[in-house]
């Protein structure tokens, strides 16, 4: 046990780290998942197209081949995935080093795969609204934009919550790919290094991980549930 | 558009103008926007060059022998992986939901008379607790750190077992717990009227479980248990973590001699994302074939009491003419 007592710094360095990383990576998850979405719920097909071809191609793709993708193919396309070196971001995540390539193909990747699951949870939303609300709204004469902010939108976000939120504990656990590719200094790069190369033992190392993961997504979860029990109530 | 949107009316004329003249924009756009920023950099950087290609897809090729059958070898053992982990989950799983469910109802259920009767349920209580952070617990790791430590932890207390049986519980403790909690909130959100005419014909409380709830709650739950399916056959592949030779370590050796990597993920991918979306597809078609509920006979019209699931797919078009 004397790992955790010794090491307690690097434990909890590795915890905002993952931290960090999921935070960038919800909200670009979060953006690109409400561009998907729309370009789904759109009238114009090439769009629909679009959308559906995006969902069904990385939804479908295990998140491990969509870093290795990011990594090779990101240098192949020109791109260093510069658009993220945002000049105060760096002072705000400085445990993350957004200045390393590879970091920022970890978040992109993160990001990408994410946003197909956002992306569906906004839709089952929207769609899980009858269309007879929307019916009612037209027929009192609002117009597209006034419907869709009074009438959709409200009951829409409603149903999408617990499965926005469902997603976002997916994407903290699936963060641990990143340490898994060289992203130095997660929780989970950080139990290889204590393990593999300094030889603790694996139990007293994995409980501390683990505590780390269990902190963000186990509140997560139980209000997720409260949520859930509270609507299956109130309807 | 054919089908009934919530947020559209069915377009006139001049919307349905205003449409084709979108579509030909942000068609011409797309596709600008693909040739531009990806095939032109690809094709600059020799990405479409044979020489990457022709291992893979060309059979005169002499390298595509020996890349298909790693590439073959290693979909096996992804596939024996899947299958093994599915198995293995869904049978612990149910067990799982079974001991669960049980638990829970003895220990919130009424308090004993007798003093035997009341350490059982008191030990009920205490069981109930502990598989609650089990679950918890598996639930809320990740699955590469459970199948990392799984081969970390065991070879410590004398337990050398091959990747492949590492890979397996690994993914087997995550899925399980996962499965578990699917069939127990299907188990628990029935109609209480199924219960209640179980316990009103005498069967025990283990009885109605095993031979009236659980049957029901995989019925309602089939989708999302596929759904779970594809989780699983996505998640092998981070048997690379533990040295699996599966599809992906495969591809990795054969980009080790042929130096194309692109190449070999895109081969890799499509077929992940062509079994996938079929398994996927599969779930769809059951959850349609499920809400549209079981035959009944004519005459022997049943309300359907079951209909409120909460699941997102439910779909929007039968609610509203059910409220209507």
């Amino acid at each position: 046990m004397d790992v955790l007592t010794e090491n307690a710094d690097v434990f909890v360095k590795g915890f905002f780290v993952t931290f960090q990383i999921c935070i960038l990576a919800a909200i670009g998850a979060l953006l690109l998942g409400t561009v998907l979405a729309a370009m789904r719920i759109s009238p114009i097909p090439p769009l629909r197209w679009l959308g559906t071809a995006y969902v069904t191609v990385v939804r479908n793709t295990p998140l491990t081949i969509v870093f290795f993708f990011m990594a090779f193919g990101m240098p192949e396309l020109g791109s260093n995935a510069d658009f993220l070196r945002i000049p105060l971001l760096d002072k705000l995540f400085v445990r993350l080093g957004t200045d390393i390539p590879f970091f920022r193909f970890a978040i992109v990747a993160l990001t990408v795969y994410t946003a197909a699951f956002v992306c569906e949870a906004l839709r089952a939303g929207v769609n899980a609204v009858q269309p007879g609300q929307s019916e009612a709204g037209r027929s009192l004469g609002l117009t597209f934009l006034q419907n869709l902010r009074l009438i959709v939108l409200p009951q829409a976000g409603q149903a999408t919550v617990v499965p926005l939120g469902s997603v976002i504990i997916a994407m903290i656990k699936n963060s641990a790919l990143a340490g898994a590719f060289g992203v130095v200094g997660d929780l989970f790069q950080t139990s290889d290094q204590l393990t593999s190369a300094q030889g603790y033992g694996a139990i007293p190392v994995f409980i501390g991980v683990a505590a780390g993961y269990l902190i963000l997504t186990v509140p997560l979860g139980l209000s997720l549930d409260r949520i859930e029990r509270r609507q299956a109530v109130s309807r | 558009m054919s089908e009934a949107s919530v947020l559209y009316d069915n377009p006139g004329p001049r919307t349905r103008r205003n449409i084709l003249i979108g579509s030909v924009v942000f068609g011409v756009l797309a596709v600008a926007g693909l040739y531009f920023f990806v095939y032109l950099p690809l094709d600059e950087n020799g990405q479409f060059d044979a020489e990457k290609w022709a291992p893979l897809v060309d059979p005169g090729n002499e390298d595509f022998a020996d890349v298909w059958s790693l590439l073959g070898q290693g979909f096996q053992n992804t596939l024996i992986a899947a299958v093994l982990a599915i198995v293995a989950s869904l049978v612990l799983g149910t067990l799982l939901a079974i001991l669960r469910f049980r638990l829970k109802e003895l220990a919130h259920g009424p308090r004993g008379s007798t003093a035997g009767r009341q350490t059982f349920l008191g030990l009920a209580w205490v069981l109930n607790l502990i598989s609650r952070v089990f679950v918890e617990f598996f639930r809320g790791l990740p699955v590469l750190l459970t199948i990392f430590f799984v081969a970390r932890i065991l070879p410590e207390y004398g337990v050398d077992l091959s990747p492949r049986l590492f890979l397996v519980i690994g993914l087997a403790l995550y899925n399980m717990v996962v499965i578990g909690e699917i069939l127990r909130s299907g188990m628990a959100n029935l109609p209480p009227g199924q219960k209640e005419a179980a316990d009103a014909i005498g069967l025990s409380g283990l009885q109605t479980a095993l031979t009236i709830l659980l049957p029901q709650a995989f019925r309602i739950m089939l989708p999302a248990l596929i759904s779970q399916i594809v989780v699983v056959l996505k998640d092998t592949s981070l048997g690379f973590i533990i040295s699996y030779l599966e599809a992906l370590r495969m591809g990795q050796f054969i980009i080790q001699e042929l130096g194309n990597p692109i190449q070999v993920y895109v081969v890799i991918a499509v077929i992940y994302i062509a079994v996938n979306y079929a398994v996927s597809r599969l779930a769809v078609y059951v959850q349609r074939r499920v809400a549209r509920g079981r035959k009944t006979p004519p005459g022997a019209e049943v309300p359907d009491v079951t209909k409120p699931t909460p699941l997102a797919g439910a779909p929007a078009g039968e609610g509203g003419a059910a409220v209507g």
